[in-house]
């Protein structure tokens, strides 16, 4: 029990020493660091948010928006699929997940149904085929529905969050934001990390937008100021100031779209200095795009985004190239933007922003060092006590604190793991905890030694007799703190982690190591009388 | 050798004997505590109830009554403005806004806008605006975090040691956590997810110093094999004093500078774990042990009233 093999010492100084070759980076200069192998200069820890400073967003993804689409887009292309197959209704009206058509003769409700079962898109299924229709389409007299089902329901939802996270990521990249997290949290949102950025609004701006570009054709005989839009169009705001005027009536049908777009940059126009953007489309938006200009010059041509007309100049030559320039009164930051925006795509449906919490670099910088010189004190404070209370054991213990905290911090770095503000509490409470096994242990040998047991005996008996103990105590609250790290958010995460791995790591240093430290003591020595 | 003790040495304090008044000071403490979570209730932080929270810092020291002023005519409801650390530090609050998420971002932008304006030189140093939904949910995520714990706690100690233990615990724990509610009703402290934090941490503190008395009423039970459980309770409480209030000493002299120098964040934490090591360390002693004392009279000493009738009664020949 009291001797330990040769290679038992020696396994346990190497944890420590490697414990400390691990935690070391964390301490040195950039300079050092840069210096040093990747492997080892990245053994570091993660420093939150809460402690660099920068931005935590939530944001979630208007389902409603998405299934919206859907279906504005089933009672166009019904309406089309009707009129083909000869089939009289007398309206199409859309609901929260499908659409009803009141036929005119109940008698062609086959013929609808089979005509609405066209529309469907298949989901699932491989290369050879199988998968299944996302519309259901029952008949009831004389009104067909088309109802999205419910698989169809989440597959939308997957697919827009997974596009939703990609654009977001593209949009993120273009702003120079190092190291940023974007991550799928639950069904339908995404939390975004921004570390060292202080004023968020940018980015919230960048994500707030859609950027959804339509280029559609203007309807020039109708009034934007009626109020009602004429059947197959809408009454579109400007987003222009100034003389433009204040809304459009724009045709739904979509000639050209945003994503055929190849490219997207800012510029400025030579001859006027105004900012502009100009845009590249691929082939098929090309030839979309010549073919639309080449049959209505002479008229105005509206680039629409996210439902604002930004422009509708008037179209004066066919344009071949497929490449063309937006104007519209931009300052240079709203035209960089907008570069951003279309060279990143559209987003399946709007984002909002549900918490935002941000930190200021300098308030981080306050909190490192507050918690750098609460955990000195902390150290120090208990240190002083176990001393007082237990000599030379108690300094032991104080050793393997020191060690436990520098074990702790590899185990944080080699994960990279991410210490945050209560993560700091957690190291200053496993302080604390962690010199609780050496307490049971040390007040054991004392009970020993007052039986009237011997020097190594009542060594001996202190550990094993109290290693259930410390086992027990121990494992309850690394359950506890199990539970908080799995249910908990952000930075209390942190504090579950260092807790765990102080305590867990307790373990070692205050029975192992500790016991390693008084057996070569007490061999070297041969008191007669135990320093507790 | 001068050594610090707690205790002295070889004490026999008789702990059973003031049972009934630590169980009936306890039950009332945390009666009452209940009695204040539903009246007047917890301060609830924007982590459980939404809304906005901006930590800002002004070049001079900060004039709080135009604050106020300007603020509240920003018409976003109540505006609570509070300062710490310095002079130049302000906090700001505000409820949550009508509307759904994303106002929460608005007024948030519009006040960073005003007080750029107003007091020009300002940084805001924190923002945090949460949202209806999030808020929602932190707080079930939260509520369950703290049932879960509890019944993993019955479990563990339920398997690990005789079912009297496993109940004497739970009851305790849940007498603590009661009590440690009824401390963030009393203060008036913002109850977020740190204080969940804080409870489990507490919960966990607790759970682990009743272990190690119970570890050593269960070790007693088998060496002391005819003594009544009321003198072995008591005996073995006395035993693991030193260990009792060693560990909550060194406990409480590490959670000390959090509570000194932790921020705004972190004092509030440090100073409800305080708290919470006297609470624990008192329920081990006083609520914990009774408990186990009544359940345990008849059931854990198996032949404990015979033997105490009638000695011969022992099998042995």
């Amino acid at each position: 029990m009291l001797y330990f093999p040769r290679w038992k010492i020696f396994l346990i100084v190497a944890i420590c020493v490697l414990g400390t070759i691990l935690t070391l980076p964390n301490f040195f200069s950039r300079e050092t660091l840069s210096a040093l192998p990747s492997w080892y200069a990245h053994s570091r820890v993660n420093l939150g948010l809460d402690l660099r400073g920068g931005s935590h967003l939530l944001l979630e993804v208007d389902m409603g928006a998405v299934i919206r689409d859907r279906v504005e887009g089933l009672v166009d292309s019904a309406r089309t699929q009707l009129r083909n197959d000869n089939v009289g209704y007398t309206a199409i009206n859309p609901g929260d997940r499908g659409i009803t058509v009141q036929l005119r003769d109940p008698a062609q409700a086959d013929t609808a149904v089979r005509a609405l079962r066209q529309l469907a898109n298949t989901i699932g299924g491989g290369p050879l085929g199988g998968g299944q229709p996302d519309l259901e389409v029952t008949a009831n007299g004389g009104s067909v529905t088309a109802r999205l089902s419910e698989i169809a329901l989440r597959e939308r939802a997957t697919q827009a969050i997974e596009q939703s996270i990609e654009i977001v990521r593209r949009r993120i990249d273009e702003t120079g934001v190092n190291e940023p997290t974007i991550a799928r949290q639950g069904a339908d949102r995404i939390l975004v990390q921004l570390p060292g950025v202080e004023d968020p609004d940018r980015v919230k701006r960048l994500l707030g937008t859609t950027a959804k570009m339509t280029f559609r054709l203007v309807d020039m005989n109708a009034d934007p100021s009626a109020g009602r839009a004429p059947p197959g169009t809408d009454i579109l705001p400007s987003a222009e100031g100034g003389r433009a005027q204040s809304a459009y009536v724009i045709r739904k049908k979509v000639e050209v779209d945003g994503a055929n777009l190849t490219n997207a940059t800012a510029g400025s126009n030579p001859q006027t200095g105004e900012w502009v953007v100009n845009f590249e489309f691929d082939s098929i938006g090309a030839r979309r795009f010549a073919d639309v200009t080449r049959a209505n010059v002479g008229r105005p041509f509206a680039i629409v985004l996210d439902n604002k007309v930004i422009s509708a100049p008037v179209i004066r030559e066919p344009i071949t190239g497929g490449r063309g320039q937006i104007s519209g009164s931009f300052t240079a930051a709203d035209a960089n933007d907008l570069a951003v925006l279309l060279r990143a795509g559209a987003l399946p449906a709007p984002l909002k922003v549900i918490e935002e919490r941000t930190v200021g670099p300098d308030l981080g910088a306050d909190s490192i060092r507050a918690g750098l010189m609460s955990v000195g004190i902390g150290f120090v404070l208990v240190c002083a006590y176990m001393i007082a209370a237990y000599g030379l054991f108690g300094a032991f213990a104080c050793f393997a604190l020191l060690v436990n905290t520098v074990l702790t911090l590899a185990a944080l770095s080699l994960l990279q793991a991410t210490l945050t503000l209560p993560g700091i509490a957690g190291v200053l409470l496993s302080l604390g905890l962690a010199v609780d096994a050496n307490i049971l242990i040390n007040e054991r040998i004392r009970e020993e030694t007052k039986k009237g047991r011997g020097v190594f005996g009542s060594v001996e008996a202190g550990f094993s007799r109290a290693y259930s103990t410390i086992v027990d105590a121990n494992l309850t609250t690394a359950i506890k703190m199990a539970i908080l790290f799995v249910l908990g958010t952000g930075a209390i995460k942190g504090f579950a982690v260092t807790i765990t791995f102080g305590i867990l790591i307790s373990l070692f240093t205050a029975t192992v190591l500790v016991r390693l430290m008084m057996v070569s003591w007490l061999r070297k020595t041969r008191p007669a009388a135990l320093p507790v | 050798m001068f050594r610090l003790r707690l205790v002295p040495d070889n004490t026999n304090i008789q702990f059973m004997r003031g049972r009934h008044a630590g169980l009936i000071v306890s039950a009332f403490l945390s009666i009452a505590s209940v009695v204040l979570f539903f009246y007047p209730g917890l301060n609830y932080g924007i982590d459980f109830r939404g809304g906005i929270v901006i930590e800002a810092r002004t070049p001079q020291a900060a004039d709080f009554a135009s604050l106020r002023h300007t603020l509240t005519q920003l018409n976003m409801g109540q505006v609570a403005l509070q300062e710490f650390g310095s002079p130049q530090d302000v906090l700001i609050r505000l409820e949550r806004q009508p509307g759904d998420d994303a106002a929460q971002q608005v007024a948030a932008d519009k006040v960073r806008a005003t007080l750029a304006q107003e007091i020009p030189g300002t940084t805001v140093r924190r923002v945090e605006a949460v949202g209806a939904s999030v808020s929602g949910e932190l707080f079930f995520n939260g509520m369950l975090a703290l049932g879960l714990a509890l019944l993993a706690m019955l479990v563990y100690i339920w398997f690990r040691f005789e079912w009297q233990f496993g109940f004497g615990a739970i009851v305790t724990l849940l007498l603590d956590v009661t009590k440690v509610v009824g401390f963030y009703a009393i203060t008036g402290m913002q109850f977020n997810l740190t204080a969940i934090a804080a409870i489990l941490t507490i919960m966990g503190y607790s759970t682990n110093d009743k272990v190690v008395v119970y570890d050593r009423m269960r070790e007693n039970l088998r060496i002391y094999k005819k003594m009544p459980l009321r003198e072995l309770i008591d005996r073995s409480i006395n035993e693991t004093l030193n260990r009792t209030l060693g560990t909550s000493m060194s406990t409480l002299l590490s959670i000390l500078p959090l509570a000194f120098f932790g921020g705004e964040a972190l004092q509030d934490f440090g100073i409800v774990l305080i708290f919470g090591i006297f609470l624990a360390t008192s329920s081990s002693i006083f609520i914990a042990a009774p408990i186990l004392l009544f359940l345990g009279e008849n059931r854990l000493r198996r032949n404990a009233p015979a033997e105490n009738a009638a000695p011969a009664a022992n099998p042995t020949p």
